[in-house]
């Protein structure tokens, strides 16, 4: 029954109180696979990590990892699984090569069973090995709790948002890391709030107030998208993202890096528009076709919902 | 449990390199009993007497007398009628009047006389009761002495003895040394392993061990185990202070006291684990451990006895563990009791133990 699948989740949902975190969500991982949980806060991805991880139970639905229920058969998931929570929980008074040694004891293998595994990572934190966890950079922080989430030698890896509060140079270097595990056939599951990261992703789950919109590779998620883009920019942002929010042919506006984003019908004249804004008394107005991306993608799905 | 030597290493890893734990084991203690002693004495000592003497007899005169002698007493003048001295009483300057009839003396033989009257300010209970209760005894006394000068049968007052077996001479001290030793126990044994534990959760660490196939004993005895330890070295180290500073030694075995001790820590530590293993958060764990800490330091015997509780209150401490425990070490320190003598104590906190820390164990949950 295991096969080649590494996560299986079917109809899963998890309830607090009145709030329902994850509602009826089903996808599969499979072996190998780096799979992106992509999704704004408040989606309900570390309820579904926490799910994964055994931390907690599910009011319905069933979720198997590595091949094992994850309420029946918790224990052996713990064995298996490498989990990274979105908050850096490492010991922060014990020094690197200390958390190391005790997550490894942990689990009953030593630093140097699986030393070929992290070196990589790790040799990055060997200039800080006697130094507290709790005194490393973020960037740092991330690497040894990838470590230690990786010193068992997991066959899955649950990452939950692991580059968030990290600088792009770490992240970059981060997402090198996992594409090397995952050629080690390790599966990751990795949650993250930024859409440029999904593209690194073999797959996507794109997810909103706990349901999965879709799931697609980085590729098809963009090729779904069935409009037609602009990028506005001008001197009044403020005042242009007004007044393309007023014309007719414009379906969504939405401000996007330093330009708008728009979303039109067929018959929409980009021209006509800009020659009509500069009437209006904008200045500098850049009207252009642009290609959709995964957030463009996602923002027409969530309007969707 | 093949875990637990690895836990336990972080955990006395962690203990040993906080900036503020191993100074708190060590130096509140020893402040502890280092002051406390001095300043808990329930001895009431230099209470402000005025006497009226209307009778102006050589028994007035020696009831005068031995207030003026003793230390107990500061007499702070004869006034000539009770107004007077209830004025002075009303002004604070003194907290007892002492009121001796006009022909006392005279009467005194024919048993006849008007009763010597006493008042004490009640504002401070305790000053004011045991004030007046020191008064009544002088006054028994000099009668006594004048009844046997006279010829007089003596009076049966003469004949009652009292003398304070164990502690002879009612040094409060004496009586307050084991009990801090308790609330010391409670303190470290019950609030630390507690807030370690809680801290785990704040602090996210915990999730990381609890997606480790860790086992739920393991997790606890790591969590209990450094406590005991500490406990235990806590407890020589303040009864090494005890007998350098207070001449205080226990009478009964070292053992006992220690064998004792260690069922109780267990009970503590116990006790806060189950507490933060149910609390969110640290105000959780420190009122729920406060509302018992209060119990058990009012409830236990350790400052009031039990005995002079109302019935229904007894019945409660029975089952709070400090009391067994409070009433055992009072027993092995001031009377050498025996662990034969005290069997009963020492079931009662090795169930207490058990049942604790049950339900600690199992009241850990690695799901949320």
């Amino acid at each position: 029954m295991v096969g080649d699948v590494a996560i299986r989740v079917e109809g899963l949902v998890k309830r607090y109180g009145a709030v329902t975190a994850l509602d009826g969500v089903g996808f599969e991982v499979r072996r190998g696979e780096l799979f992106g949980l992509i999704g704004p806060d408040g989606a309900g991805k570390t309820t579904l990590f926490r799910l994964l991880a055994t931390l907690l139970t599910p009011d319905a639905g069933r979720a198997e990892v590595d091949g094992c229920d994850i309420v029946r058969e918790a224990r052996a998931i713990r064995s298996r699984v490498g989990y990274m929570p979105g908050r850096f929980s490492l010991y922060a008074d014990l020094s690197v090569e200390e958390n190391l040694a005790f997550f490894a004891a942990l689990f009953g293998v030593s630093v140097r069973d699986n030393y070929g595994l992290i070196e990589p990572i790790y040799r990055q934190l060997e200039p800080f090995r006697t130094r507290r966890a709790g005194k490393l950079s973020g960037g740092m922080k991330q690497k040894l709790a990838l470590c230690c989430a990786l010193i068992h030698r997991p066959s899955v890896l649950l990452l939950d948002e692991p580059t968030t509060g990290v600088d792009p140079v770490s992240r970059s270097e981060f997402w090198e890391m996992l594409a090397r595990l995952r050629s080690e056939g390790i599966s990751i599951l990795v949650a993250t709030p930024y859409m440029d990261e999904a593209q690194r992703c073999d797959r996507v789950a794109l997810c909103d107030r706990g349901r999965l919109l879709a799931v697609e590779t980085p590729d098809g998620v963009v090729a779904s998208f069935d409009g037609v883009l602009y990028a506005l920019s001008g001197r009044e942002m403020f005042g242009l993202l007004a007044a393309a929010r007023a014309e007719a042919g414009v379906e969504a506006c939405y401000p996007f890096g330093a330009v708008h984003h728009l979303r039109v019908a067929r018959e929409f004249d980009p021209e006509r528009f800009r020659r009509r804004l500069l009437a209006e008394g904008f200045h500098e107005v850049g009207i252009r076709r642009v290609e959709p991306g995964i957030e463009d993608v996602f923002i027409k799905r969530m309007e969707h919902e | 449990m093949r875990t637990l030597p690895v836990l336990l290493e972080k955990e006395f890893r962690l203990f040993f390199r906080s900036p503020f734990l191993p100074k708190v084991v060590v130096l509140f203690p020893l402040m502890i009993m280092l002051v406390i002693p001095w300043v808990t004495t329930l001895d009431v000592r230099h209470i402000d007497v005025a006497v009226v003497d209307g009778d102006h007899s050589r028994t007035a005169r020696r009831i005068i007398h031995k207030i003026e002698a003793s230390e107990y007493f500061s007499l702070r003048g004869v006034e000539a009628d009770y107004a007077a001295a209830l004025r002075r009483l009303e002004a604070g300057e003194v907290d007892a009047i002492l009121e001796i009839p006009y022909r006392f003396e005279r009467n005194l033989t024919a048993r006849s006389s008007e009763p010597v009257h006493i008042a004490a300010n009640g504002v401070n209970a305790i000053k004011g009761s045991l004030g007046g209760q020191y008064l009544a005894a002088v006054v028994r006394e000099s009668i006594a002495e004048r009844i046997r000068e006279l010829g007089g049968e003596d009076s049966a007052e003469g004949l009652v003895v009292v003398q304070n077996r164990y502690n002879p001479t009612l040094d409060y001290r004496f009586y307050m040394i084991p009990a801090l030793m308790i609330m010391l126990l409670v303190m470290i044994c019950g609030f630390l392993p507690a807030l370690n534990l809680v801290g785990e959760k704040e602090s996210g660490t915990i999730e990381q061990i609890n997606v480790s196939p860790v086992g739920r004993w393991s997790f606890a005895l790591a969590k209990l185990i450094p406590f005991w330890v500490i406990g235990l070295i806590v407890l020589g180290l303040v009864m090494i202070v005890a007998r350098l500073l207070y001449g205080l030694a226990p009478e009964g075995s070292i053992a006992a006291i220690f064998l004792a001790a260690a069922l109780f820590i267990f009970t503590m530590s116990g006790l806060g684990l189950g507490i933060a293993n149910r609390s969110a958060n640290m105000q959780q764990t420190m009122f729920v451990m406060f509302f018992f800490v209060m119990l058990f330091i009012l409830l236990s015997g350790l400052v009031t006895p039990v005995e002079s509780m109302p019935r229904w209150a007894q019945g409660l401490t029975r089952i709070l563990p400090p009391r067994y425990f409070v009433d055992a070490m009072r027993a092995l320190y001031l009377k050498g009791a025996s662990i034969a003598d005290l069997w009963v104590n020492y079931a009662a906190l090795a169930l207490f133990a058990l049942a604790v820390n049950g339900w600690a164990a199992l009241s850990y949950r690695k799901q949320l």
